[in-house]
């Protein structure tokens, strides 16, 4: 146990089964849909404030696990139940507390049938996000990875739009097929390692044939679900059908496990692979960046436009992660959180619209700002957030990321990263055509048609919904310091676990075992 | 974070751009609660606030030698990384700070007439304030961070006040051309201030100016698209190019006339005065760095003499009040960049504070007239104006004359010294071309503004009859902003010249050593020499006065005496006319080269490679449907006659067996 933890509490262990109590309970003892509803909201609150401690009481002078957890769970396959968080996986409990919160309020008035439903099978999501970022074994950690997606495919395939099935069947073969690659790397670890803990396969030397099938089998799960370019496709289509919540918690988290997977498998397991996969992921990333914000410019379905614009973000972050400096790794950190923020609002902006007008269509709307001004105050601030606008914590994300790339060691690429951090450096163009498009398509103008005209402004519980947001976004990007301060010591110990080959001891223990 | 107390009260530096901020904030947040009045005037009170405040700084800077260089905030830390956030206040700065406050008091005033009555009036007093918060941001920070910040953020409230009548398409289109426009400068800026962090390991102005000297002496050099380039090169290019975008040069200007679409007063604060010298306030406060590239100076000279040029022969035959000066403002911000390409910084600088009072006061009495004809723009269609506004009429009658370069008003002062430092100056056919550009350009500006001025004062009356019947003088919170102007634009060239000594050069100079120039390039150390001889007629002996009063002269024979000329002389080139009035085409090219390319690469990014190849190539022919043919196989496999399964299994037994005989 932690002794930083002065609790001694397990907070990990309640914040994850939290909201799975709380969905059994619902489902057995409450049948009123408002009752429901209260109920699950004070069941994400009640989560959210456990996790607050999580930050409160975080050490940020050490790289090691906090607010450990560790029981044997199967034993037979040495199995365990461990939990356990560092600078990396601690911001992003948080940051799914709080979106939880955010959605359940977004779903109050929209979602109308079977909201029992809607409710439990959002606090089973809820419980196996947390359950993602704080897993220390690895099989926990894919019991939940892959446990996330049932509730996940029950919310978008039951309240989702006209195209659900479709959507929900790509969105599930997709992640699966990526998921079950993962599944055998982790069985062919174990099968070196003995161990099932991911803290042993970082310190386990793989040798390099070993890393590349490893790496390839991680690239297959977390790059579909960041996701990147090609395997991108599904997220246009299950982000338009979901419902707003859907989308919210799909852009703000679900995306982020990806990213995530890469750095606590791919860097620190595998380094030697990623370090020789450096050009492959950045050029991903460069025609995330470019291509999917052309793509992005051309949409006619707001959400589309959104979710084209989330995959454009996130080639920042993977641009960052393997970048192997400092600056760069904690900007596409950064850049995780911060399009958690502002990714999740222009969806719950476009979720607005859509419990209005029944339409995601750019051309059904024009001159909204005239009948919803406060609307249209909050959606451009949200807009500005994502072209990056200093003051912005998309900003410090972005800055972070070119910076980082701008210095990075060309010995990985094989050329100089000037380029790339040039190439980049376009998304501040490419970025404001689209959104300020967008914006200028949907918001401004004179009232387009009779049912804009009939459009009411943002009511109580939708604008307190957005204030937590907006606070967050400015907050992290005139303030971003105490965030850094986490990440600053975990992020360095990552560094140098990803750039300390483990081809050495790698050949010295094959040396030796054939001496033997 | 240290923070060094040199002299000035910082408390009171804080208080500058803090005054807007809050009450931009009060009025915005709260708009919808206070009454109009309530709103303007706290508006008002923090913005006059701070250019009280700005001046005392000023004074104190000027005539005490205060400074203040200093840290209050980090912003970011990572690794190596440090972002602090600071002031560097110097008379470079103090000079930014009174331009910026002073026009913004006159035009918050001017606002309370002539927004009076409008849907968004709080909304207006905010934007306005909020982007002088962002303006002296920009001006008074102490490190690229601050810069790029206050940079966005004036581009953020330009967006917001272009577009500020929403329900106008025009006005949202050039909001969003201007800020995407921008952008593209901002790319170039941003890579500036990666490459600045790279090789310089800092972002503040203090620590990178003084790594300069040292890095010149080890000539360093990065390659470039093969190419072997300086390093301070390639910064000052990026740099610049933001800069370009910011200040509207050649081939980033195309935003800037459309621009006004955009309500009046924004026009002069914004699109005159203040914002778009951003650009020009970057290359003086970064002359360190620019000192030390030939190649960017050149560039920066040939940059600012085509747009001096081009926009004025664009100006001569606009028929819109305000684009006409719009265009005006393009070509003189042209005449700045030159200057500080020149190396003449300071007379850059000078002729900015000129042109900030003389342009702004020029917009807002085209503003006061339109406000009188009802929201007509198009000279074409007033004349005679002089009877019904006598105070607009004077007042832009003295905008005009320190526009077009006559003495003793403002903008003789420093453009003459900007005309006389590129003629000092030799770099080459870079000062020959700009010495061209420059001097015809003084002559399209003097006609182009007493064109502009004779069609709106004199001429013929051509107003619309029913406008004419409620043709007025403005009130008095819009003609006294603009008698405010009209002292600074008759006396802030004298001022500037001969109580600063804005044209003098070295430690002993008004700038000092705000402004770092080599000896080796400084013209103004030439100027000087000279000037020691000169009587005070000695303007009479300069080209540029003349082409002044020629164009003057001109503009007064066909637009006072022969009214009939101009449309003879137009018919005579009707292509040069069309061309002219087309602005070059530059939007048409621009469609062409970027807007559709980029339209047809997404489109077919999106339906071709992504729901084309992606989706249906790989996703559903290459694996779906193989799956699916695949199932629909194997059930037909599941026959369920026990022959078809007996078969299967002696097949296989026989090639288990095969497999086992020969592996033997």
């Amino acid at each position: 146990m932690d002794l930083h933890n002065v609790l001694n509490f397990p907070i990990l262990s309640l914040s994850i089964f939290l909201p799975a109590v709380a969905a059994l309970l619902i489902w057995a003892m409450l049948d009123d849909d408002k009752h429901v509803k209260w109920a699950t909201l004070i069941t994400t609150v009640v989560t959210f404030l456990i996790t607050t401690v999580l930050w409160c009481r975080f050490n940020t002078t050490t790289h090691h696990m906090q607010f450990e957890e560790n029981y044997s769970w199967i034993e037979s396959f040495n199995i365990n139940y461990h939990l356990g968080v560092d600078g990396i996986s601690m911001p992003f409990i948080l940051l799914t507390s709080l979106l939880c919160i955010i959605c359940i309020i977004s779903a109050f008035r929209c979602i109308t049938k079977n909201v029992k439903g809607y409710m439990i099978a959002f606090l089973l999501l809820e419980t196996t996000l947390i359950g993602v970022f704080s897993a220390l074994d690895s099989m926990l950690f894919y019991f939940f990875w892959e446990a996330m997606l049932i509730p996940m495919y029950i919310i978008i395939g039951i309240w989702g739009g006209k195209n659900r099935v479709y959507a929900t069947i790509k969105f599930f073969l997709y992640t699966l097929v990526g998921s079950v690659l993962m599944l055998l790397a982790l069985l062919a670890m174990h099968y070196k390692t003995g161990s099932f803990e991911i803290l042993d396969f970082m310190a386990y030397a793989f040798n390099f044939e070993w890393q590349i099938w490893i790496w390839l089998a991680f690239f297959a799960a977390f790059a579909v679900k960041v996701p990147m370019w090609p395997v991108h496709t599904w997220l246009p289509d299950a982000h338009t059908e979901a419902p707003t919540a859907g989308s919210v918690i799909l852009a703000g988290v679900l995306l982020k496990m990806g990213a995530y997977g890469f750095l606590r498998f791919s860097l620190p397991i595998t380094p030697d692979a990623s370090q020789y996969f450096v050009p492959l992921m950045v050029g991903l990333s460069l025609v995330a960046i470019v291509y999917i914000s052309l793509v992005a410019m051309m949409q006619r379905d707001m959400k589309r436009l959104v979710a084209y614009s989330s995959i454009a973000h996130m080639g920042f972050v993977t641009l960052g992660t393997f970048m192997f400096t400092q600056i760069a790794l904690e900007g596409a950190l950064i850049n995780m959180i911060s399009h958690g923020f502002v990714a999740a609002a222009l969806f719950l902006c476009v979720g607005v619209m859509y419990d209005r007008m029944h339409s995601r269509d750019i051309g059904d709307y024009g001159g909204v700002a005239n009948r919803m001004p406060v609307f249209a105050a909050v959606m451009l601030l949200f807009a500005m957030a994502n072209v990056a606008l200093p003051g912005a914590s998309s900003f410090i994300g972005e800055i972070m990321v070119l910076i980082g790339t701008f210095q990075a060691d060309p010995q990985y690429l094989g050329m100089s990263t000037k380029w790339v951090a040039i190439i980049a450096t376009i998304s501040i163009v490419l970025s404001a055509c689209y959104t300020l498009w967008m914006y200028k398509r949907v918001i401004m103008g004179k009232i387009g048609n009779d049912r804009v005209d009939q459009m009411q402004d943002l009511d109580k519980r939708e604008f307190w919904m957005f204030v937590p947001l907006i606070a967050l976004v400015l907050w992290m990007g005139f303030y971003p310091l105490p965030i850094l301060d986490i990440l600053h010591t975990s992020v360095a110990h990552l560094l140098e676990q990803a750039t300390s080959t483990k081809l050495d001891t790698a050949a010295l223990a094959a040396h030796s075992s054939m001496a033997h | 974070m240290t923070t060094e107390i040199l002299d000035l009260n910082v408390n009171e530096l804080l208080l500058i751009p803090a005054l807007p901020l809050i009450a931009a904030l009060i009025s915005g947040l709260f708009g919808w609660f206070l009454k109009e009045k309530l709103s303007h005037l706290i508006c008002i009170l923090g913005v006059v606030a701070s250019a009280i405040l700005s001046v005392h700084v000023f004074c104190q800077v000027v005539y005490f030698d205060m400074s203040f260089y200093g840290n209050f905030w980090t912003w970011i830390v990572s690794d190596t990384l440090n972002v602090p956030i600071g002031m560097m206040i110097d008379k470079l700065t103090v000079t930014m700070m009174v331009t910026v406050t002073v026009v913004s008091s006159c035009v918050h005033i001017y606002t309370v007439g002539y927004m009076h009555g409008d849907k968004g009036y709080s909304r207006f007093f905010a934007y306005i304030s909020a982007f002088t918060f962002s303006m002296l941001v920009l001006v008074m920070g102490n490190s690229f961070f601050t810069l790029f910040f206050g940079w966005e953020a004036v581009g953020l409230f330009s967006y917001l006040l272009i577009g500020f009548w929403f329900t106008k398409e025009s006005a949202n289109v050039a909001a969003m051309k201007a800020f995407i426009v921008n952008r593209v400068g901002d790319f170039g800026f941003a890579i500036g201030i990666l490459a600045v962090w790279y090789y310089f390991g800092s972002v503040d102005y203090a620590t990178v100016f003084l790594a300069v000297k040292g890095f010149v002496a080890q000539d360093i050099h990065m390659y470039f698209a093969n190419m072997e380039v300086s390093v301070i090169t390639f910064i000052c290019l990026a740099l610049f190019v933001g800069a370009m975008g910011k200040s509207a040069q050649v081939p980033l200007h195309v935003w800037l006339p459309d621009s006004m679409e955009g309500p009046t007063p924004i026009s002069a604060l914004i699109h005159a005065a203040t914002m778009v010298t951003a650009g020009v306030f970057m290359v003086a406060r970064l002359s360190p760095l620019f000192e030390f590239s030939e190649v960017a100076l050149a560039t920066v000279v040939v940059v600012g003499a085509i747009t001096a040029w081009m926009c004025a022969t664009i100006g001569l035959v606009q028929n819109d009040i305000k684009r006409v000066i719009a265009y005006s403002t393009c070509s003189q911000l042209g005449y700045m960049f030159v200057a500080c390409g020149v190396s003449a910084y300071s007379a850059g600088i000078f002729h900015l504070m000129t042109h900030a009072y003389f342009k702004a006061l020029l917009f807002l009495a085209a503003g006061s007239v339109i406000h009188a004809m009802m929201h007509e723009q198009d000279i074409r269609k007033m004349g005679q104006l002089r009877k019904y506004m006598p105070i607009t009429y004077f007042t832009c009658l003295i905008g005009a004359v320190a526009l077009a370069g006559i003495p003793p008003f403002a903008g003789f002062w420093s453009k003459d010294l900007i005309i006389e430092a590129v003629q000092v100056r030799d770099m080459g056919w870079v000062t020959s071309f700009a010495e061209f550009a420059l001097i015809t350009g003084v002559f399209m500006t003097a006609f182009y503004t007493f064109r502009m001025f004779y069609l709106t004062f004199h001429n013929s009356d051509r107003v619309d009859p029913q406008v004419k019947k409620q043709l007025h003088e403005s009130p008095a919170s819009i003609s006294l902003p603009l008698i405010i102007l009209a002292i600074g634009a008759t006396f802030a060239g004298l001022w500037g010249y001969y109580s600063l000594g804005m044209a003098g050069t070295g430690a002993e100079a008004f700038f000092g050593d705000a402004i770092f120039v080599t000896d080796a390039h400084n013209p103004l150390i030439t100027l000087e020499a000279h000037a020691a001889s000169h009587h005070w007629y000695h303007f009479l002996l300069t080209l540029p006065f003349w082409c002044a009063v020629g164009g003057i002269a001109l503009a007064t024979f066909m637009y006072l005496k022969k009214t009939k000329y101009p449309a003879k002389i137009a018919a005579m080139f009707p292509w040069l006319h069309q061309f002219l009035l087309d602005k070059w085409r530059w939007d048409e090219l621009y469609q062409i080269i970027f807007v559709q390319p980029a339209r047809c690469i997404g489109q077919f990014l999106w339906q071709k490679a992504d729901l084309g190849i992606i989706d249906k190539g790989i996703i559903h022919k290459g694996v779906v449907d193989h799956i699916l043919a695949g199932a629909a196989k194997m059930r037909a496999m599941q026959t369920g006659l026990l022959s078809h399964y007996a078969f299967a299994m002696v097949i296989g037994v026989f090639s288990l067996l095969t497999y086992l005989i020969l592996k033997a």
